[in-house]
Parts: C-alpha cells; structure tokens; sequence
C-alpha cells in the first residue's frame, strides 16, 4: 500500500500477516509499577501505575480510553507502544511477539507502533526544521537523505502544511496545531499500522482541534491505521473511538462500543465521570456533583474495589474482593465491567439474581 | 439580565491596552466596554490570544506592574483601577476583588502552612486578632467544603491535591468578603469529576455571598455551567456580549457561531467536523476593516474595509458584525 | 463537507506567524551576546591579554629572562622597567605578558579538557541510566568529595612539578562538576518527546545522541564550563605559587605571585601586579560566562 499522498514512499509498508480476523494488538498482564526513593526508613512507597492490563486492538479499529488524573492512562500507552519496558506481561503484534520481558525491540518491528504526544514544548526538536525532524526516522532506516527529505516534504503536504512554506521553518514558527500536525507527520513517516496517541488535541484551542481531528480521521481511513486514543475529554472519544475503556487508578473498570458505553454505563465510576461533563445550556445546568472529593493517589490504593471509597453503592464485600472485568448482563457483546453489583450472586446488595437460582 | 435593577460593580469603558513589542506597540485590548452588577458572573470566553486573560489583569489592576500601556477606565465600585496608586489597589485587592488562578500553587507560599497563610491576609486586611484570623480560615475551610478542615488547615500547600488546592485558593479568596471575584481559568487543569465541583461550588458562593464573577475560559461547557452573562472576545475586541442563554444558544457573531459549531459532539461520528480554518490574526500587523474577517465564511467587501461597533441586537444582547440581525448559519 | 466555514485548513492561517528567514542558532547567541555591553568589553580585554600574549616576542619590550641587579624592584614607571622590576630585576611588564601564554593555558586548557571528557562521560551517563549512571556517577562523586584546590594540590603534588601534570592534574579537578552537569541536563532532555519520538523511529542510540541530544546539552554544559575558566585560572597560578606548576625562571603569574612575597613591603605596587592580573583574568572569564548565559536564554 503506497502513500497516497504524492510518489512512493521510501520505505516499505510493514505487511499484514495474520488476515483481518487477527487482532492487531493483544496486550497482556501489563504491569507498571515505579518505587518512590526516600521515605522513612522502611518503608517504600509504591505508585501502582497500570496494574495488570490486558487491551486487544482489532485491524482497522479505533479504541478510545478515558480516565482522569492518576488513572494510569498515560502509562499504559507508553506500555503498549513498548516504549516504556513493562514490569510484566507481553505484547503480541498480529500474531508475533512483539515485547517479552527481556526482550529488545528490533528497529525493524518499531516501525509499526507509532505514538503521537500532546503538543507541548519538547514535542519537537527545536534545533531541527521540521523537514529534518520528518527526515530523521527513515534516514536511520538507511533512506538517503535527499529521498528522505523529498519525503518529508510529501508528509508535510498530506498533513496540509505546504512545504513551499513550511518546510525550512523551526518549531517555534508554527502554531499549536501546526505543530500538531507535524507530529502526525512524524509518526505516519515510519508507515506504522497502529498509531497510539496520548491526548493529541487537549492542549489546542477548539477551532483547531477539530482540524485536527478531521487529519486523523483522514489519515486513519486512507492508510488502514488503527488507533489508540487517549484523552480526558469525552466528547472527543466518542467522536472517533469504536470502542472505549475507562481507567481508574491503574486498571481497567469498564469496556465497551462507543456508542453502547455512553448511551448505558454500568460501573459507578463511569456514570459519575459521564454526568461531570459540562452542560453548554446554561438552562440545563447540573445541580449536584455526581462525585465528591479527588481522584486518590496510586500510591497505596484501597483494598479490594479501588473505587470503593468514592462510590455510592459501595457494600463490605467491595473492600473484601477485588471485581474481576466480566461481561455484563443483559448488554451488547463486549460489554465488560468490574463491578460487583453487575455480577450475578456476587452478594452484592445490586447485583442481579442468577437465573434460575433460588433467592 | 434584569434590565437597570441591580447596581453596577464594574464598569470598563472603552479599555485599550498594548504590550510593546520588537517594533512598536502592539494592541491586545482593542476599545472594550463592559458592564458587571453586583451578583451577577460574567464569562469572558475566547481563545488564546483573544485578549481575555490581559482584561482580568487589567481588573485586577495589575497592568502597571507589566509595563504596558493602558488607556480608558477600569472602575471597580466607582474607582478607577488604572488610575489609582499603589496602596489603594492593594487594599481593594484585598477587600473588595479576590483572584483565582488556574495554578493554584502561584497563590500560596510552599514554605507555611495554608490556614497560616488565610488567617495572615484577614489578619492584614481587617486588623481582628491571630486567634480570630485561625477562626476565620476555619469558617472558610468549611465554606468551600474540605473535609478535615482542622487537619488541613495544619497542611503545607504541596501537600494538598489538585482539587483541595483549587478549593484552598478559593477559601484564600473570599477570606475578606471581596463583593467581587476574579478568576482565569480556574478549572482547566482539573479532572472533569473535580471541575464540576469546583464550578457547583462557585455557584454556591455567588448565590450565597452575593458575590459577582469575572470568569475567564475558552471551554464552553464551564461557559454554560456558570455564567449569567457571556462576552466573546476575539483579537482584542469583544465581538458579541449578552446573557448565557441568548449568546451560547443563539449566537448571532459568525465567530461564536463557529465556536458553537466547533464543539466536538460524539453524535457527530463519521462526520467529518465543522471547521474553522485558518488561526488568529497577529495583533501586530491587523488586517483592515473586520479583524475576524478572513476567517469568516459570511463575509462581503464591506467587511474588509469597516470595523463594524458593536451594537445591540437585543436589548442586553450587542453584536459587533454588519450582517448582526442575521439569523444564524445553517 | 458539514459546516466547513472557511478556506480549509492550514492554508489561510498565517498573518499570525513570524517571517520564514531563521536565523541560525548560533549566530542568534552571538548576536545577543555582543548586544551586551559588560561581556563584550571583559571579552575584548581577555582579547587583547590573549594577543598580547601570543605575540609576545613583539610586542614585550624587553627579554622575561634578563635579569639585571641595577634594577631589583624598580619602581613602577622607571625608565626601561615600566611597571617596575622583580626581585631579580627583570622586566615586569615583558614577565607580565609573557606569562599571560602559560596561565591562560592553564585556565583554558584543563576546563576544555574537562568538556570534553566531563561531558563524555556526563552524557552517556544520563542517557544511558541505571547501573551504567551509577558507575560513572558515583566515580565522579569520590572526586567530587575533596575540595577543589586540595585536590589540584593533591594530584599535582603526587605526579610532580611541572607544565603538563599541572594540566592533568587540574583536569582532573573539573570533570567531575562538568560530567556531573551534563548528567543532569541529559536526563532531562532524555524525557523530552522528540526523543522518545526518535527512539521509536528505531534509530540507534548513537544516532539519536548524536542528532537530537547533543545540540540540546551543549548549550547548558558550555555555559557551565565556561564558568569554571575563572576558578581554574585562580587554582592553577595557587598550583603555580606553591610550586607545583612550572619552575623558575618561566614566567607565570602564580609564580611572580609567590616569588614577589617578600617585596610586598618594600614595593607593593610591583607584588601585587601579578595578583591583579589574575584576579582581571578571572573577573573577565566570569563576565563573559554570564554573558554567554544570558544570551542562550532564549524567551520572548
């Protein structure tokens, strides 16, 4: 498949190997957790980042995770995007190992996971013009340097930046969504198959974010991409993601389609993050926070249900155990939540009878 | 907005300010005129370089200290903030206008602790006993619903979350009963569950206190949670001003038209998003006539040659375009 | 397309952005840096100290070397001896300007040597992280534990007097700092994205170090070096007054320093002139750090 946008692009597209059916990403037990130095004597804190994930990607799809502060979110996209060495676990890639503990990721294979960041100030090199920030990757794959510049100013064409004008420029020359764009440029350049990116609009100002959006959309259909999008702003989850996970201290506490997850939450947590959204009809205003007090910090989370101590409808057996991700009754295929209170007989005050069972 | 009943806190009339810049001075407040009355919140909504946070400073009266240049008056309860010395502003800052930032770490000192911190400026500012400016910062620990109000009051601000910190920073606030409140962009940094928190519990001071809001943000939804009043600003200028309702619901500028339109909704997908292309203008070098312009998909030559004024629509609503009185785009 | 309001996309921005022409990076530093008045003038004086003293054979008026008992201590203003004669009668003026040839060599060169060994070992330390770091920093902290000058003192006295081992030995007192700053700049910019962008296209370490690293370090580390210019100065005319540095009858300004002790009664003038060299030199080294600082600060 050749870039659409202008010749053909120096480097080759990383091939499909396992057929449509083949899920293009499985992670699996991802753990991260990181030791805090200092402390009393004794004693080490430590912040239980992303505990014990496991996300597949289907080829072509689009998963969306949300979460707020402490959530882990951020984490796990360096875990899957293997640039980040997990603690545990593994990353299959459409059907070959990918990362093992231990394991070195080969240049070659690095193509094909791609991550694009928030624009901030260290997203871009600021002593390089962007040509020779787009150029930078396929040179060290062995393109000669001019094709990879004629490369390079072929990106920035697809992404809207016409590089009679943009190409010599430096960082600082462009605007929060030029930049942006850039940085989509760079992570296409490698031709990857998976894009993960980590709140890529939240830092733009709204009319530039949806230009932004409209890129990735673009890029995704036209090369076959699948993404895995992070953001703290719902709407734009749902706009793009086909199916999204929501994140609370380190794990996941709910996964679903889009649609079906914001049309019926069932977990506690994912009701009250949804009903937190701004209303814009000032006549329509919430009366009530649907949740008190902060996100906790990952260090040292409570017992059993994590969320526990924020929830509404928390009961003695949510400290006791800690709720598995399991499908939920009477939902869509794929519906998963790890809440007790969804969970046939778990002795949850909520939790729906089992069928047939006596009560 | 109740039409001449309440009584006017603040009231900036034709405000200009400019920052000097490589080669000359560049305008970012372009001839602004607002009006506040008492218990009332006014949202100054735009995006970066709009010139929103520049017109908080300038309530807030700290313009002189940045070296710029400002003409026109900035009256807070009949005073002139521009003009007034040093000593005057600092005892109104105090009494009269408390300030919310949007990093709540630039407010409080990291080396004492925080009810110290609140009992010092209502010590400094009503002249009560130490023992009474503790009480006081206790009272207002409990006002802005921390819980452990008496252990937190120990805490150094590094301490404390995000959200404690923004709340602790509102306490810090109110500490003297400002009739009026200042605040950029408070809750931007926030998590969405934390935000409306912190929005719900403004609400509840203005009601409570009667306390009347400046409120600067580019998010629309807090626009919509918080504000009575909305003012839209664009390069410098305000483009359209009016109740909350009138201005988010039915906007009548092709700029907030477009921000409206702007907002991501998930319904949308596999729709491609409104855009609006194009950035800002350089204040530096402004094009001639409308300065929203060239972005602008309604435009006709006029718009290029005459800076429309901006003039009511409605009776509260004022709209600063020649084609104002359209109905909005479909 | 639903609700394009305008000309898409990036194509109509741009009134809002600065003009194309960029200057480079380097050439913006010196720019900022000769706008400074204080630096530009402590520049131009290390300049002409600096000329003077490699043409020396011309422009000294007499012979460093020739002594001449007729004139012990002359006073400053003397006929053939213009800023006086040292206890031997010499030319002080001639010894003054020779002498700037071995101390500006012994404040220079050690601190180069520190750049680039300090900033070696630094770099690769903050790149590499874990046990790598670990070994490299903690051997830069046994070196880092002793003052300065005690050590210079120390090694210099272990490998004996002369030129080059009051190089190394100075040497080896600054890389310890400079490796140690270049440490902490590299971690930090190892963070940065464009450099977890660069390792995800797959380039080599080597690579990434040497096209997106390195450009972003120098600035802080030069900065930082060139603020030690000024200390090694003073250390190596202390190494040089104790004996250390090079013998009589060269001329270096530590050692005119120690060797003029005894005329700080009989003519103080003339014994504190190599002093006041040195302390001219080191304020000069400093001012233009600073100037070179400010003007890497970049920041509308």
């Amino acid at each position: 498949m050749s870039l659409e946008f202008g010749r053909e692009a120096p480097l080759p597209a990383i091939a499909d190997r396992g057929g449509p059916a083949q899920k293009l990403l499985t992670a699996n037990g991802l753990r991260k957790w990181f030791r805090l130095s200092g402390g009393l004597v004794g004693t080490r804190s430590v912040v239980r980042a992303v505990d014990d994930l496991s996300l597949s990607v289907a080829k072509g799809e689009t998963v969306g995770i949300v979460g707020e502060s402490g959530c882990g979110k951020s984490t796990a996209a360096r875990l899957m995007a293997g640039i980040t060495p997990s603690d545990a676990g593994e990353i299959v890639f459409d059907g070959e190992t990918f990362w093992a503990p231990g394991m070195k990721i080969t240049a070659e294979r690095r193509r094909a996971i791609q991550m694009v960041f928030q624009d901030s100030a260290s997203s871009l090199n600021p002593r390089m013009t962007i040509t020779e920030t787009l150029a930078f990757g396929p040179r060290a794959h062995g393109v000669p340097t001019s094709e990879a510049r004629a490369y390079a100013r072929d990106l920035l064409a697809a992404v809207g930046l016409p590089p009679a004008r943009f190409a010599e420029r430096y960082p600082i020359q462009l605007s929060g969504g030029q930049r942006q764009r850039v940085n989509i440029a760079r992570a296409i350049a490698m031709r990857p198959r998976l894009l993960v990116l980590d709140e890529p609009v939240s830092a733009l100002d709204k009319s530039v974010e949806a230009q932004v959006l409209n890129l990735l959309v673009r890029m995704r259909d036209e090369l076959g991409l699948s993404y895995i999008f992070i953001s703290h702003d719902l709407n734009v989850v749902r706009y793009i993601s086909d199916r999204v996970v929501v994140m609370y201290l380190g794990q996941v506490v709910e996964e679903a389609a889009a649609d079906d997850l914001f049309s019926a939450p069932r977990h506690p947590y994912t009701r009250a993050l949804f009903a937190s959204k701004p209303s814009f009809d000032p006549r329509n205003r919430i009366k009530v926070a649907p949740l008190l007090g902060d996100p906790p910090d990952p260090v040292n989370p409570p017992s059993g249900c994590r969320f526990r101590t924020r929830c509404p409808i928390a009961e003695t057996l949510c400290a006791a155990k800690m709720p598995i991700l399991a499908d939920v009754p009477d939902a869509p295929e794929g519906h998963r939540a790890a809440c007790w209170a969804q969970v046939p007989g778990s002795g949850h005050s909520r939790a729906p009878r089992v069928s047939g069972a006596l009560q | 907005m109740k039409h001449g009943k309440g009584e006017t806190l603040l009231d900036i009339s034709d405000l200009n300010v400019a920052y000097r810049g490589m080669s000359g001075w560049i305008p970012v407040v372009r001839g602004i005129d607002l009006k506040v009355e008492r218990g009332r919140s006014l949202v100054l909504l735009g995006e970066s370089g709009s010139g929103k946070s520049v017109t908080l400073r300038a309530i807030a009266g700290l313009l002189q200290e940045e070296g710029a240049r400002v003409t026109g008056a900035v009256k807070v309860a009949g005073e002139d903030v521009t003009t007034m010395p040093l000593e005057r502003l600092l005892d109104l800052r105090g009494k009269r206008v408390g300030f919310i930032f949007q990093e709540p770490m630039t407010a409080f000192d990291p080396v004492f602790r925080i009810g110290d911190q609140i009992a010092e400026t209502v010590v400094r500012h009503r002249g009560v006993s130490w023992k009474e400016g503790l009480a006081r910062a206790r009272e207002l620990f409990d006002l802005v619903q921390i819980p452990s109000a008496e252990r937190r009051l120990r805490a150094y601000p590094n301490e404390l979350s995000g959200g404690l910190r923004q709340r602790a920073m509102i306490a810090m606030a109110m500490s003297c009963e400002p009739e009026l409140l200042l605040a950029d962009e408070p809750t931007t940094a926030l998590d969405a569950t934390v935000q409306i928190q912190v929005l719900l519990l403004l609400r509840a001071i203005q009601k409570e206190r009667g306390t009347a809001m400046v409120f600067v943000t580019h998010d629309l939804g807090v626009a919509g949670e918080i504000a009575d009043e909305v003012a839209v600003m664009y390069a410098g200028r305000i483009v359209e001003n009016g109740p909350a309702e009138e201005v988010l619901l039915e906007p009548r500028h092709p700029y907030t038209q477009a921000l409206t339109n702007c907002v991501v909704r998930g319904s949308y997908r596999d729709l491609a998003l409104g855009e609006l292309g194009g950035a800002p203008p350089d204040l530096s070098r402004l094009p001639p006539g409308c300065s929203f312009a060239p972005r602008c998909a309604a435009r006709t030559e006029t718009c290029a040659e005459t800076d429309p004024p901006i003039r009511a629509v409605e009776p509260d609503h004022r709209v600063a375009c020649l084609r104002a009185g359209a109905p909005a785009m479909a | 397309m639903h609700g394009t309001m305008a000309p898409t996309a990036a194509e109509a921005e741009l009134p809002a952005e600065t003009p194309v022409r960029h200057h480079s990076y380097l050439s913006v530093v010196f720019l900022r840096f000769i706008r400074q008045p204080i630096p530009m003038a402590a520049a131009v004086i290390l300049l002409v100290i600096a000329l003077a003293a490699i043409g020396a054979d011309v422009i000294a008026p007499h012979d460093p070397y020739q002594t001449r008992v007729a004139r012990r201590l002359a006073q400053i203003g003397t006929a053939d001896r213009w800023l006086g004669g040292d206890e031997l009668g010499r030319d002080v003026l001639s010894r003054l300007i020779y002498g700037g040839r071995i101390s500006l060599t012994m404040a220079i060169v050690p601190v180069a040597i520190g750049l680039f060994v300090g900033g070696f070992l630094g770099i690769l330390a903050g790149y590499a992280g874990g046990r790598v770091n670990m070994a490299i920093m903690r051997g830069m902290d046994v070196f880092y534990a002793f003052p300065s000058i005690l050590l210079a003192v120390a090694i210099a006295g272990a490998l004996g007097p002369g030129l080059e081992n009051g190089i190394i030995a100075l040497a080896l007192v600054f890389i310890p700092p400079i490796a140690r700053m270049a440490e902490s700049v590299t971690t930090q910019v190892r963070e940065y994205e464009f450099v977890i962008a660069a390792r995800l296209s797959g380039a080599s370490t080597f690579r990434i170090l040497r096209e997106h690293i390195l450009a972003n370090v120098a600035g802080p580390i030069l900065v930082f070096a060139s603020s030690q210019v000024s200390v090694s100065i003073i250390a190596a005319s202390g190494l040089s007054f104790l004996g250390l540095g090079v013998a009589p009858p060269q001329a270096d300004w530590g050692l005119m320093l120690s060797a003029l002790r005894q005329a700080i009664y009989s003519n103080p003038w003339v014994a504190a002139l190599p002093g006041a060299m040195i302390f001219i030199c080191s304020m000069c080294f400093n001012l233009v750090s600073d100037g070179i600082r400010r003007s890497m600060e970049v920041r509308r």
